[in-house]
């Protein structure tokens, strides 16, 4: 067998002059190498380690009969943002971890075969089917348009419901525009694929926000028949430490939103602005806390440092951004946790007092539990920090909705099995149901809510 | 809404510098209450800003607000033609003011901020509470909505710092007579923070009740970003879900002074 083909990337020093794509893609030859190493097993494992459950068989024999067009629409049957998970999805720790292939040798690169099979329909301008059936009279509104709104939004659309998707952004895409940064997914490959989701016959209101703009209870009197909230964990958390409010401590979310949805970057062409220093501390080391920095290094900051409380065999992070991100030249201080900020005279960020930390028995999350060691502080240079900690879920709708059952963190309850809120009718699924999580799986959780909806509607 | 814009009925000077725009959006017209606020975005490549809706017609569905050129976003706002659109609204967002009988209420507005005290001065009014309006501007040329506020109001004092029109002097001055000689039930406040600050201090010994609704920095306006926050009762809120309003005597306003100046220098350079 040949081997594993590696995708391209750009070279360090050149990527971190500019916010475009890091990762190049497989070239034809590449992919039909690569598509060639599957091999093609009765009994799949791939398939059940897919969110979303994409024949990922069928479309990579198809890669490799070079019939493309069909190897996309394959993926497209479960699929309607695969140009987007072929770029963010954790496959290392999905599909490619259960990979036949991978239990002797190293597993099929699949993301890379689904972006490459992606981006040849997007490149060669292949009109997805425009859908101009007829729809059923059902509406169903959906509720935020982000990984799991998409995907519901669009299977549901499939099914022939007349879906209408809200949003409270001036710009539809969630996370994905706001929060996942141009180099690693492109807002025109997101803008794309959400072209598709209209095609696919599903109306997209935006400046919407629901639960102020319109109330879960007027969208039942407007006449839709079922609601699909997923609304994301949107609500950034702060470490309830001294100076936390201080100038220059960003939430990764202003952060990245004010550079990725605003387009800070190309300030002062764009009106919004972003203020940052020379020696830059991103605190936490999830993909969030890693963009961020990498976002960071890329305005030009001279120095740019992870700060996280365990070592790096415990960063939730992605292994291809952690490695991006050393590559880059990104410095990590591990095993340290931030107890005080320090400003200057002007209440700007000076310093960050910090904490040795080690590690203990392992908690909850199954990692081991960070303890601080006493008497081992010290002070670090930041003139810029964000804080990339983590997100709860956004409070709107559960504000705005006094019987909507809650979990301790503020989620949405639901029925595991129907998807099912506390309130019939009501469904929801996402982030919001599960605190922060990945782009594929908020998708999978958008699939089967919209299963779930179709079967409740029918029942009804 | 996708494909929606959102156009002006009317955008006329009002002062000096200050523009009264009126916007047709009739499902947020439909909605607000006093104190909230709408997100707005002029054009492809602008910023968000938040701006309180100073009052709303159903009938019409508009909402109209106002605002005082002061950087390159009310710039632009101030130059669109009426007939013309933006681009981007949404609202009405913040929890609304809480209105209800409290008794005697001043209202202190200072600048452009009777703006957005006015609404709340018409709600508690509508509520039964008699109405005591001070209002604060640097010279008269500024002054807005005085005949609107007047209808509203019981009693009504204006203070200019140059003495060109009503008193001269500070709105403080004013409401420390007020409060020395009569009991007051409540004070809200709005408009530069220097000035909520020294209300919230002078009404802090006598115990009144003081509401200050604060303009903190945003970008979505919804929770998501924690640009606005602000430290209350020593922790953190966010002004745009938990306030815009705040028990006075309880906000950190030199902090909030602090984080207002974070753009300063980039909002010279966008306005150059």
């Amino acid at each position: 067998m040949s081997e594993r083909q590696k995708m391209p990337n750009r070279k360090p020093q050149e990527r971190i002059k500019d916010f475009e794509s890091v990762a190049l893609g497989f070239s034809e030859e590449q992919a039909l190498i690569e598509a060639a190493r599957c091999i093609q097993c009765k009994k799949p494992l791939c398939v059940g380690g897919c969110p979303v459950d994409i024949d990922i068989p069928a479309f990579i024999e198809l890669i490799k009969k070079k019939d493309y067009e069909a190897a996309i629409k394959k993926i497209k049957e479960k699929n309607s943002l695969p140009a987007i998970c072929g770029r963010v999805c954790p496959q290392e720790d999905q599909c490619e971890k259960v990979c036949i292939v991978g239990k002797k040798g190293v597993p099929v690169s699949i993301g890379a075969l689904e972006r490459f099979a992606a981006d040849w329909e997007l490149a060669t301008c292949q009109k997805s089917e425009i859908r101009d059936q007829k729809k059923l009279l059902v509406k169903v509104a959906v509720v935020g348009s982000g990984p799991a709104g998409l995907t519901c939004a669009g299977d549901l659309a499939k099914m022939g419901y007349d879906v209408i998707l809200f949003e409270s952004l001036h710009i539809s895409g969630g996370v994905l525009m706001y929060g996942i940064p141009e180099f690693r997914l492109p807002k025109k490959i997101v803008q794309a694929e959400i072209e598709y989701i209209k095609n696919l016959g599903v109306q997209i209101k935006t400046n919407m926000v629901i639960g102020k703009s319109m109330t879960v209870d007027e969208l039942f009197k407007e006449g839709f028949s079922a609601i699909f909230v997923a609304t994301g964990a949107g609500l950034p958390q702060f470490p309830g430490i001294p100076g936390e409010n201080l100038n220059r401590i960003y939430s990764a979310n202003e952060f990245l939103t004010r550079v990725n949805l605003m387009k800070a970057y190309k300030f002062p062409q764009y009106d919004t602005p972003i203020n940052i220093g020379s020696d830059v501390v991103a605190i936490g080391a999830g993909n969030v806390a890693f963009d961020s920095a990498r976002v960071a290094l890329r305005l030009g900051a001279r120095s740019v440092t992870i700060v996280y409380r365990r070592t790096e065999n415990e960063m939730p992070a992605r292994i291809e951004e952690i490695e991006n991100a050393k590559e880059e030249g990104i410095k990590f201080k591990l095993l340290t946790a931030p107890i005080r900020f320090i400003p200057d005279e002007k209440g700007f960020v000076k310093e960050i007092e910090c904490i040795q930390m080690e590690l203990g028995e392992p908690d909850e999350s199954r990692r081991r539990r960070p303890i601080p060691k006493k008497g081992s502080e010290f002070v670090i240079k930041a003139d810029t920090v964000i804080v990339a900690i983590g997100q709860s879920p956004n409070p709107l709708i559960p504000h705005a909705m006094p019987l909507l059952k809650l979990g301790k963190q503020g989620n949405i309850m639901v029925d595991t099995e129907t998807m099912m809120t506390s309130i019939p009718g009501i469904f929801a699924g996402g982030d919001i149901v599960t605190g922060a999580d990945t782009v594929i799986s908020a998708m999978g959780a958008g699939k089967k809510a919209a299963v779930a909806i179709d079967k409740y509607l029918i029942n009804k | 809404m996708e494909d929606t814009l959102f156009r002006t009925i009317s955008n006329q000077t009002i002062a000096r510098g200050i523009n009264k725009m009126e916007i047709l959006a009739p499902h947020i017209a439909k909605k607000v209450l006093a104190g909230q606020f709408v997100m707005l975005r002029v054009d492809e490549k602008g910023e968000r800003i938040p701006l309180t809706i100073a009052d709303s017609s159903t009938r019409k569905g508009t909402i109209t607000i106002i605002f005082q050129i002061v950087g390159l976003t009310t710039k632009k706002l101030g130059g669109i033609k009426e007939g013309n659109a933006i681009l981007d609204l949404a609202g009405p967002l913040g929890r609304a003011t809480e209105i209800k009988k409290y008794g005697t209420i001043i209202l202190v507005g200072g600048g452009v901020g009777i703006a957005e005290m006015y609404p709340v001065a018409k709600a508690f009014k509508g509520a039964g509470n008699r109405i005591i309006s001070i209002l604060g501007v640097r010279t008269k040329e500024l002054l807005i909505l005085e005949n609107e506020l007047r209808k509203v109001s019981d009693e009504i004092c204006i203070t200019t710092d140059d003495g060109s029109y009503g008193k001269r002097g500070l709105v403080t001055e004013v409401l420390g007579q007020i409060i020395k000689k009569e009991k007051v039930d409540l004070v809200y406040a709005i408009g530069p923070v220097i000035m909520m600050k020294a209300v919230s201090e002078l009404t802090r010994p006598y115990k009144i009740h003081t509401i200050v609704s604060l303009n903190s920095i945003m970008v979505d306006g919804t929770g998501m970003c924690g640009s606005c926050r602000v430290k209350v009762d020593e922790k953190s809120k966010f002004a745009c879900v938990d306030g815009p309003e705040f028990d006075g005597h309880l906000v950190d306003f030199d902090e909030l002074s602090k984080r207002l100046k974070l753009f300063i220098d980039l909002e010279k350079v966008a306005n150059s």
